[in-house]
């Protein structure tokens, strides 16, 4: 019997408290990460049945959906919101539990300040209400979102049920081109794949072009796991791993970060471990994406032109491609560069760390937003990620250069805060879905890099960042 | 939970793939701190012509007649028919409370996405997987054939029309018993709280660094 193992297989196996026949498992959590849409319900349901979270060490709180990103002296004004908020803030205080309060320096978007405070570590089991919990496995960690019914569940046993997901391995071989970040190599990953692609599997990243790429960058890869139907996205721990993670708030130190390392250092896939599907792709043809549709799948290079559904021989799809096009505003054959945008929005889980916003910064030095575009906003992912930013100046880069710099939080990626596009206002977003209404009623999502979104801006249409520099 | 064993209803066809949570429910309702209420904004932007809001009396508001759901017999429809990577996106639960509060019982497609599925069986929304020919067959069926019922049986994994079997699906056995009996799985998992407590002592040992 093949006893080589994936680095999902040795994840899953260190955390199985117990099997049932069918192979359901009851799977222990060493990290929940909570915030404040997904969880007032489950809060309620635990004092409805008079439980109290299992180990409330386990948890870190933070508010970001809906948090403005305006001055917030004078609070939340959308009362709806403010009652969401200060919801949280009860069910922290009242159980005891770690919240880095909307006042509080390291708040910021959960997947961001997690990492960033040395929450998730190495060979965890990360579990938020938030879809793009994945974020997580850049660390070697097995990070999922669950619903708010598991969220309870979690609270109250600090376990969940689950079934084990096949293997997926999507090799990205070679050196990505200069210009070519993470973004696009994950969006070239989905157009390849498609939306649906890994589910029912766990993705692991490797390859040359993977293993290149520094922790921010892995973090956008397995950001996007779920936007190609995989619940979990993972990168194997190696130095750059271990150098991120040391000498944070929540690491280990002394003795027991020796202890640790030497565990971290055997999450990697084995040699000859058995993947149910491998995806090969050469990082030498990535070029910069643009998405064009309503799905993440639906995306294509700078230099290509918006695709014809009566090419596509698939019924179903060339449906779902007309009805894209519509709502997008956009006719087939269309030169990607020649899309005109309104707004621009640089931040979310995807992009909003300290390198995503050096990238943009290094394009709109020096340069004006175009006077088409009337809104370019800069939300950077945490308050520690904005103090850092401004210790090296981008703030001002980006203010001079016609942008605004705003407070941290989830923002315009969902736009559940003021932050949000009028209907048929068509935006350059480096945020993780262009779903119909995402970033508000009507609105046009176009996904890309925190370099091409500031191309975008300062051009007033869609560029190639390469031809900026 | 609400129990599954057997349910026959009308089915609403909603013809398109990647059917996302934030069309079935639009971000500004997850504003709410309740688990209820969300039926009338279901698939909101779709099914009305104005904006809506949590602070908006749906009363009153534009409704847009070419949405399926606004069209009867399918405002009453109990299954939904719909395309591949059903319930795609978020991770939001709101968006199967949604479905449950319009009165949808069960959804049918030939694929969901991981985390709407498990979301649908904490709520007894019960997602059945059928091939993408039985599912083209049943678009056909219900076009044909307005107001079209379909019949469950979960305790047989089978689902038949006007009269025939059509076809079984596949649910996990474990899956399947908590439906069937409308179970509480924290209840459940707290019947093995010894062997949690026993695995959470040793994992201190082997890994001091995540306490």
């Amino acid at each position: 019997m093949n006893k080589t193992k994936t680095l999902y297989d040795k994840l899953w196996l260190d955390h199985v408290v117990r099997s049932e026949a069918d192979g359901t498992a009851l799977l222990y959590i060493d990290r929940h990460l909570v915030h404040e849409v997904t969880s007032p319900q489950a809060f309620e349901g635990l004092r409805i049945a008079g439980r109290r979270p299992w180990r409330a060490s386990s948890i870190v709180a933070v508010p970001d959906h809906n948090v403005p990103t305006t001055d917030r002296s004078s609070g939340i004004q959308d009362p709806v919101a403010r009652l969401q908020v200060e919801t949280l803030d009860s069910n922290c205080k009242e159980f005891s539990l770690t919240e880095f309060d909307m006042a509080d320096e390291r708040q910021g978007i959960v997947h961001v300040i997690g990492p960033e405070q040395g929450a998730t570590l190495p060979g965890m089991t990360v579990v938020c209400g938030d879809s793009h919990t994945s974020t997580h496995g850049a660390f070697g960690a097995l990070a999922f979102g669950i619903g708010t019914s598991e969220v309870e569940h979690v609270l109250a046993t600090q376990c969940l049920m689950q079934n084990k997901s096949l293997n997926m391995l999507v090799s990205v071989d070679g050196d990505a081109p200069s210009g070519v970040t993470a973004k696009d190599i994950v969006l070239a990953v989905i157009g390849e794949i498609g939306t649906a692609g890994g589910t029912g599997y766990a993705i692991e990243f490797g390859g040359a072009a993977i293993r290149a790429l520094s922790i921010e960058g892995r973090m956008t890869v397995c950001n996007m796991a779920i936007e190609a139907g995989a619940r979990a996205g993972m990168v194997a721990v190696d130095e750059t791993t271990i150098e991120y993670v040391k000498g944070r708030p929540y690491s280990p130190t002394g003795e027991t970060l020796e202890k640790a390392i030497a565990y971290w250092s055997t999450l990697h896939s084995d040699e000859g471990a058995h993947f149910d599907k491998v995806v090969h792709l050469d990082a030498a043809d990535i070029k910069p994406q643009v998405t064009w549709g309503t799905s993440p799948e639906m995306v294509v290079d700078i230099d290509s032109v918006v695709p014809n559904p009566d090419d596509e021989t698939d019924k179903v799809k060339a449906d779902g491609m007309r009805k894209a096009l519509a709502y997008m505003g956009l006719e087939a054959g269309t030169p990607i560069n020649e899309i005109a945008v309104d707004k621009v929005f640089i931040g979310s889980c995807t992009n909003s760390r300290i390198e995503d916003l050096r990238d943009a910064a290094r394009i709109a030095e020096g340069k004006q937003v175009a006077g088409n575009i009337k809104l370019a906003m800069v939300v950077a992912g945490s308050g520690l990620v904005k103090k850092q930013a401004e210790a090296e100046g981008l703030d001002k880069i980006f203010i001079k250069a016609g942008f605004e710099w705003r407070e941290p939080g989830c923002s315009m990626c969902l736009a559940m805060n003021a932050d949000r596009l009028e209907p048929g206002e068509r935006c350059a977003s480096t945020s993780n879905r262009n779903f119909e209404g995402r970033q508000g009623q009507g609105g046009r999502t176009h996904l890309v890099s925190p370099a091409m979104a500031a191309a975008a801006a300062i051009e007033g249409h869609f560029a190639n960042a390469n031809d900026l520099v | 939970m609400q129990a599954f064993t057997q349910h026959t209803g009308i089915i609403a066809p909603l013809d398109r793939p990647n059917v996302d949570t934030d069309a079935i429910i639009p971000k500004q309702f997850l504003k709410s701190i309740k688990r209820s209420g969300f039926g009338p904004n279901a698939f909101d932007d779709w099914r009305y012509l104005d904006a809506g809001g949590p602070e908006i009396e749906n009363e009153g508001r534009r409704v847009n007649p070419d949405f399926i759901l606004n069209q009867p017999p399918y405002d009453k429809a109990t299954i939904l028919l719909a395309r591949e990577n059903f319930g795609c996106g978020s991770s939001r639960e709101h968006a199967v409370w949604a479905l449950d509060d319009f009165g949808f019982r069960a959804v049918v497609a030939p694929s969901f996405a991981d985390i709407f599925y498990n979301n649908s069986f904490k709520n007894g929304l019960l997602p059945i997987v059928l091939d993408a020919d039985v599912i083209d067959d049943l678009f056909k069926r219900v076009s044909e054939n307005n107001g079209l019922e379909l019949s469950i049986d979960l305790e047989a994994q089978t689902v038949s029309c006007q009269g025939e079997k059509i076809a079984t699906f596949e649910i996990d056995d474990f899956r399947k018993h908590c439906m069937l009996n409308g179970l509480d799985d924290i209840a459940l998992t707290l019947q093995h709280a010894d062997e949690i407590t026993v695995f959470e002592e040793k994992r201190k040992q082997t890994a001091p660094w995540l306490f």
